[in-house]
């Protein structure tokens, strides 16, 4: 199977004030399509900068990073902003949910960045936020809403222009038990029986049992990739 | 399409999140507001004066005076130098062939305003007697025309409103005599009408002069002019003068309205810098407020022109609401209201303040670049903003 994500040799170093920091060391890596990867590691280890590397929300110092056969390291930042339109959805710990839009009008969002015709968005607005659970909540606010449900309307965004890669970055990091587990059944939902690829950064032991595959970085290396059977 | 529509979302979710930012966005609409307000109020005194002198004189009248000469006030043509004048081509004659021309004289009267009693200097024009002819847009609006040989004296329409002691039969009291107020005229609004008119040689004969200080003469046509003035000006027995009456009166406003002009820009601009930094300050803010809203929208893969399109957007609405506010403040307050002012050689003159069409546009577009530049800078930190980076701040 032709990998979904390859990273080769890629390193990822920050100047702060005058020293050169490294995050990521060399990093090669392959995921499949399909596949539901969670990524743990204590913080500093370069999680969520090799999640940013993937979400072409970065770029690497060194190294090539191709996702859905596009070299991303190599483009532009207003090709980079094309190419996440067409190939990521994002889900955030916060939900990064527009506070001023409905919870419909925030689905939308991603889609207006498409040629769809209105009535388009609006019937795929629809069939995401009743994919979520969240359809007769479709006119509220996010502050009228619950972590868990915001994070609904998140997943909703995420998933509404149907993206080649789903990018969780913490996910439940803001939840209550119980509405992580929530948050985990649905991911688990989308790549089972939508066949989505989905790369999860997570603190949380618990959800990354729901992953199909485990990769845990230190210091910026890979130090252990586990798969599951699924 | 695409990109409108990305601008067009991302500056309407610019304008739903106003109102939590309300306070600082007020700071720019009052700031450009109270620019635009000074600056096209100063510039409708300018405005006023000119289109008062612009409306001062005809193009088929000329104004003699003597050679050298920059005003009537410093100018001296005596009696023989003003019957000499009065033969010149050009000059329209009456059914019985006489010139029609007036010999005139002024000088300075002392009054008091009417609203806060300051003493000014008017211009009392002793004229002569075929004024009427020469000048055939006076009319007589209250009491009567004076008389010749006694002090009699008409009061203009400005004049009249602004200045105490001007009513039809008040006396002005002045040094060698004493004027008996005989009516009110009109002209038309032009500079005249700030102005006292009385019979030349009765002011002559008061203050003891020997000259008279213009002549103005009514012209066949305004291309008689040229004729006119080479008839004059190659008698070797006159050293004078000659110009369009209108024009005249233009080059007698232009130093006050340069003048009224420049402060308006000096006074306009600074204030502009200071409304350019409050405008720079409430977008950087604006900026950092949304920066989560920002760096999710710049994710989700909205570009940077979207971005700087969005900011700048909402800079120029808030400075055109204030530019309009302002126009309009200038024009409710200001246009229409009298001032009055010592200009060169004119003596005081009473204008309207003239907050035109065009001084308003002129405002607004003032409004608009101050917007622009205030948000300029914001937008491009906006669109510069490193995505993963402000995430990971947010």
């Amino acid at each position: 199977m032709t990998a979904l994500v390859t990273l080769r040799n890629v390193t990822k170093s920050y100047v702060r004030g005058k020293q050169k920091v490294e995050v990521l060391h060399g990093i090669d890596l392959t995921i499949e399509p399909g596949e539901f990867l969670a990524l743990m590691g204590p913080s500093g280890s370069g999680k969520t900068t090799l999640l940013n590397l993937v979400a072409g929300l970065d770029q690497p110092t060194t190294g090539e990073v191709l996702v859905a056969g596009d070299r991303i390291d190599q483009l532009s930042r207003g090709s980079l902003s094309d190419w996440r339109a067409r190939h990521i959805g994002f889900i955030f710990q916060f939900y990064n949910l527009l506070p001023v839009l409905t919870a419909e009008a925030n689905v939308e969002v991603p889609l207006l960045l498409t040629n769809l015709s209105k009535s388009e968005r609006r019937r795929r607005v629809q069939v995401a936020l009743e994919l979520v659970g969240l359809a007769e909540r479709a006119r509220h606010k996010p502050n009228e809403l619950s972590g868990g449900q915001q994070q609904r309307v998140a997943i909703a965004r995420a998933i509404v222009s149907d993206p080649t890669l789903l990018v969780c970055d913490e996910p439940t990091g803001d939840l209550d038990r119980q509405s992580a587990e929530e948050i985990m059944n649905l991911l688990t939902a989308l790549n089972r029986s939508h066949k989505k690829t989905i790369v999860m950064v997570t603190h949380d032991p618990k959800a990354a049992e729901y992953a199909s595959r485990e990769l845990h970085l230190d210091k910026g290396l890979l130090t252990n990739d586990t798969r599951r059977a699924a | 399409m695409k990109m409108f529509r990305q601008i067009g979302a991302v500056t309407a979710m610019n304008f739903r999140s106003l109102p939590q930012r309300v306070s600082t966005s007020l700071v720019v609409v009052i700031g450009i507001a109270g620019v635009v307000a000074v600056l096209v109020s100063v510039l409708a005194m300018s405005t006023g004066l000119i289109r008062t002198m612009e409306n001062t004189g005809r193009d088929d009248r000329a104004i003699v005076l003597r050679s050298g000469s920059m005003a009537e006030t410093s100018s001296a043509l005596d009696r023989n130098s003003a019957k000499l004048i009065v033969d010149g081509a050009g000059i329209k004659h009456d059914a019985n062939g006489d010139p029609i021309t007036s010999a005139e004289t002024m000088r300075i009267l002392s009054l008091h305003k009417k609203d806060d009693d300051s003493e000014i200097n008017v211009i009392l024009r002793g004229v002569g007697p075929r004024m009427l002819e020469v000048r055939p847009e006076l009319k007589i609006v209250e009491g009567r025309m004076f008389e010749p040989a006694v002090t009699e004296v008409i009061v203009g329409k400005s004049a009249h409103s602004q200045f105490k002691g001007l009513n039809v039969g008040d006396v002005v009291h002045s040094r060698g005599a004493n004027w008996t107020v005989v009516g009110v005229f009109e002209t038309g609004g032009d500079s005249h009408e700030s102005s006292l008119m009385t019979y030349a040689e009765t002011l002559i004969s008061i203050d003891q002069r020997g000259s008279f200080q213009s002549v103005t003469a009514l012209l066949d046509s305004p291309s008689s002019f040229q004729a006119f003035k080479d008839s004059l000006s190659s008698n070797p027995a006159l050293a004078v003068d000659v110009v369009r009456e209108r024009e005249y009166y233009q080059q007698q406003s232009k130093n006050m309205s340069t003048i009224i002009s420049i402060i308006a820009y000096v006074v306009g601009g600074i204030m502009a810098v200071g409304a350019v930094f409050a405008a720079l300050n409430t977008m950087y803010s604006a900026v950092s407020a949304r920066l989560q809203e920002i760096a999710t929208l710049r994710a989700l893969g909205f570009g940077s022109a979207a971005m700087v399109a969005s900011v700048l957007a909402e800079a120029l609405i808030l400075a055109l609401i204030g530019g309009v506010i302002g126009a309009l403040l200038a024009w409710m307050f200001f246009n229409g209201n009298t001032v009055s002012t010592s200009g060169g050689g004119m003596g005081q003159m009473v204008f309207e303040l003239a907050v035109s069409p065009q001084l308003m546009i002129l405002g607004v577009v003032w409004a608009c670049v101050i917007g622009v530049l205030g948000g300029l800078f914001p937008a491009m930190r906006a669109a510069r903003l490193p995505v993963a980076m402000a995430l990971r701040a947010v």
